[in-house]
């Protein structure tokens, strides 16, 4: 049996990012033997490319702010299929979270008066997102990062999990590999938190980083975690779209926020054309009221290329889709047409968009003070994810516990921005907590050592067949393909019927993936690894996306193009049959209790 | 621009290595990244490389290209002499792990020396603190690092006499700075920075701040002020005299 290195703790969290590093502090904090495990290098997880900022009622900008305008705000935004508890949870909790990333020393913007500044942002009544210019994630992770390494936890970097490991039922720790040396490791636990993020990977055009494969759903999934919600993938209406190498990359929502504006090749500002009946009395009625709001006045309405993302994003595909796109295939976002407003706009762009600034320049030669920019949708976050209890994050398998974008219910069928930031914190803490709670509750668990061999003869598999076998890349770009084209931003039955069979076919090549080399960081291998991780993902979202026959927040059907009221009291769940098969059901969703449902009338 | 390009691309490992030519097609608007993908999807499905973002973001796919550190991601091939081949190689400063991949574990090893945020009591009842803008902007250029490691791949007394046992290095002497003149912060980091930590061997040639990919303004904003800290400390002639009587 190949020799395993041996690790015991309490709690073991997989991931590192916002959620993970959240996690891991809090369980650290009660005392618990905490180990983290993590694919990248420290610091260097997905959250970096959180740009506009994190959303929390501390009311420091409009003092009408409050937990209750923020759920009223996430139900409305998720379209009423969120985990209610966890909306509530979100908006109650989220502002003593950022106070204690500025505890931990975070610097976040300020106001006149030296208080946290908050921008505005789609879906979000108002300004309300904490921010540090257009790199606030980096702010965060780097927070987590200085305050975590002095909490005790001990770090494994750069490891692919391969199992999680199973005791009678509870989860009892995972295994996995080093990419430095690729030697086998074992990471024993009473308690396991998965938030390794999402699947953006799964598609061509994408925002997301290599890490983005679905491996915490698809962990979770082999071992009878439900997962839910797995129709809602959200396209970020601007994403980079030339030049093609760096096609996908993010372009914040900040930038709108900020005053920049949307037009087609004929110069129209089309959002003003398809303003949904659930936003028309909070939206402005003219450009002059909406760049009044973008500048803080509190009795104007927010512009409509602040609405949900999903509508942004479909607003974009249908301008490009009837030949009034820009001439890379996108739509024009301009912040330069400020300098009309606003006296030295070049520097006030530089100092409120940096990173927006420096990233054209450096990727497409084109300076944003001064010209529009070239944008389309892009990959950007899955809604959906493992199922948890709304209070401890613990899905249905015993002492697992998911934080997080890896975790499902907070954002529903569409995510504001914002609220993922929040998101992290909020239930990244919770999840450490109850985590290291069972972990004191529950006794030691055993290895099966069984389990051990078979994991890692499965791994090494793709050694013996060699390069003879299926490339791994090759089979990767294939999946990409078939989802951006198939399951994308708009959905039909026929093609993504076809994407099914796809996935069939590329699941039996997967089956024959062969690579060179040894297993000294070897990004083949690693690929060959996470590819079955997006292929459980991918057939997820394409079966949810088929069973769910409407159009509601980021799905869009085009043969189902309405909301169906029906469909708005159920939740589908994907999860592993006793065959193996995959088996999708429609769930209802618990009724909210009187006193929320008062708060969702009253913000209406 | 050409539409070929060749790549001389380090391979090997701690035990040693070679280079090794791989042409591949390239476009328009490429970054060096691009064409290491490329290589290793078609060509060389092991070649060792680390990233993440894609976006100049995390701070991973750090190499040497030709000759000059830098980020893969990036570097736009329009900006380099496509007609010879472009010359990519690990970071020199850092032990070897494979290919281009290096063994940077030293950084946060050191960065655990370096005494964490201590934060003054909130400014108010509700638990909070008031800053200025002004007095954030300054330490919110520190905190704009990527850890890239860039800066301590070019620095001399790690690349070339490897004090790696002494001396932080500018990504550790800048992160000591954010702390050091964060508005809230009540640590004291003067002492380590000359004893521990070495500031002295840091003799301002600029290296460090010519390489950052976030423009940070290393050496004068950074590394110049806490060595006037050390300086005022401990070799204030007027202080020493009075220290002396």
């Amino acid at each position: 049996m190949p020799e395993f290195q041996r690790f015991s703790y309490d709690v073991l969290i997989i991931g590192a990012g916002g959620a993970g590093l959240r996690a891991a502090i809090e369980a650290a904090a009660t005392g618990a033997k905490v180990g983290v495990v993590c694919k990248s290098l420290l610091g260097k997880a997905h959250t970096v490319m959180a740009e506009g900022g994190i959303a929390a009622a501390l009311g420091n900008v409009d003092d009408r702010d409050s937990w209750r305008v923020h759920f009223a705000d996430t139900m409305r935004g998720g379209q009423y299929l969120n985990n209610w508890r966890m909306a509530e949870l979100h908006a109650k909790e989220a502002p003593e979270c950022v106070r204690e990333l500025e505890a931990w020393g975070a610097l976040f913007d300020r106001t006149k008066d030296g208080r946290i500044l908050q921008r505005n942002f789609g879906g979000h009544r108002y300004p309300r997102l904490a921010h540090v210019g257009d790199r606030t994630g980096l702010e965060m992770i780097r927070t987590l990062q200085d305050h975590g390494i002095h909490s005790g936890m001990e770090v494994h970097m750069e490891c692919t999990v391969l199992s999680l490991l199973m005791d009678s039922g509870r989860v009892a720790g995972a295994c996995g590999y080093d990419r430095e040396k690729g030697r086998f490791y074992l990471w024993q636990a009473k308690a396991v938190v998965l938030a390794t993020g999402g699947i953006g990977r799964a598609f061509k055009v994408t925002s997301n980083s290599w890490e983005y494969t679905g491996d915490g759903l698809a962990l979770a999934y082999r071992f009878g975690a439900e997962l839910q919600d797995m129709e809602f993938v959200q396209f970020h209406p601007t994403g980079m779209v030339w030049p093609i190498s760096v096609r996908g990359i993010l372009v914040t929502e900040g930038v709108r926020g900020e005053g920049g504006v949307l037009r087609n090749s004929e110069g129209r500002r089309f959002m003003f054309d398809d303003i949904p009946d659930l936003y028309k009395d909070q939206t402005a009625d003219s450009e002059e009221e909406g760049w009044r709001y973008t500048q803080g006045d509190k009795n104007a309405r927010r512009p409509p290329e602040l609405l949900t993302r999903d509508h942004v994003a479909r607003c974009i595909n249908r301008e490009v889709k009837a030949g009034r796109g820009s001439p890379h295939g996108g739509v024009f976002l301009d912040i330069s047409w400020i300098k009309q407003h606003i006296s030295k706009s070049e520097e006030h762009i530089k100092r409120k968009l940096p990173s927006m600034y420096h990233q054209f320049k450096q990727l497409a030669d084109l300076d944003i003070t001064k010209e529009p920019m070239e944008v389309g949708p892009t990959t950007h976050y899955m809604m959906g994810g493992i199922r948890v209890d709304g209070d401890s994050q613990m899905s249905n398998i015993p002492g697992l516990f998911a934080a997080g974008e890896a975790a499902a219910g907070l954002h529903g069928a569409n995510r504001l921005g914002g609220n993922s930031l929040s998101d992290l914190v909020v239930f990244g803490r919770r999840a450490g907590r109850y985590a290291a709670e069972f972990a004191k509750a529950n006794s030691a668990t055993t290895i099966d050592d069984q389990q051990l061999q078979t994991t890692a003869t499965a791994a090494l598999a793709p050694f013996e067949r060699g390069p003879s076998g299926e490339n791994p890349y090759q089979i990767q770009y294939d999946l990409q393909d078939a989802m951006q084209d198939l399951v994308g931003i708009v959905r039909t039955e026929g093609e993504m019927e076809q994407a099914l069979d796809k996935i069939t076919e590329l699941n039996q090549r997967a089956e024959r993936i062969g690579i060179t080399g040894n297993r000294e960081y070897n990004n083949g291998w690693h690929t060959a690894i996470d590819v079955p991780n997006m292929m459980i993902v991918s057939e997820a979202v394409t079966h949810a996306a088929i069973l769910r026959k409407e159009s509601r927040g980021a799905q869009f059907r085009e043969d189902f193009p309405n909301k169906d009221a029906e469909w708005g009291r159920y939740n589908i769940i994907v999860k592993q049959g006793a065959e193996g098969e995959m088996q999708i059901e429609k769930r209802p969703i618990a009724p909210m209790p009187e006193e929320l449902k008062a708060v969702v009338q009253e913000m209406k | 621009m050409a539409t070929q390009a060749t790549f001389r691309i380090w391979r090997g490992d701690p035990a040693g290595g070679q280079f090794q030519d791989y042409t591949t097609p390239v476009e328009e608007g490429m970054v060096v990244l691009d064409a290491v993908h490329r290589i290793q999807a078609q060509q060389a499905n092991d070649l060792a490389v680390r990233w993440n973002c894609k976006a100049g973001k995390c701070g991973s796919c750090s190499a040497e290209i030709n000759g000059t550190p830098k980020l893969m991601c990036m570097t736009r091939l329009s900006d380099i002499n496509l007609e010879m081949p472009i010359i990519l190689e690990p970071m020199h400063a850092f032990p070897p792990i494979r290919d281009l991949v290096t063994d940077v574990s030293w950084n946060f090893r050191a960065k655990m020396t370096i005494k964490q945020f201590k934060p003054r009591s909130p400014d108010a009842p509700d638990g909070t603190w008031r800053m200025q803008q002004a007095d954030v902007e300054r330490v919110q250029e520190f905190r704009k690092c990527i850890e890239c490691f860039l800066c301590q791949d070019v620095c001399h007394v790690l690349r070339e006499h490897h004090k790696h046992d002494e001396f932080i290095g500018p990504r550790l002497l800048v992160y000591a700075a954010a702390l050091e003149m964060h508005p809230l912060d009540t640590e004291d980091r003067v002492s380590d920075l000359r004893k521990k930590h070495s500031i002295g061997y840091c003799n301002i040639t600029t290296c460090c701040r010519q390489v950052c990919p976030e423009s940070i303004t290393i050496t004068e904003n950074a590394i110049i002020p806490l060595k006037e800290r050390v300086v005022d400390r401990f070799f204030d002639p007027l202080k020493q005299l009075f220290h002396i009587l």
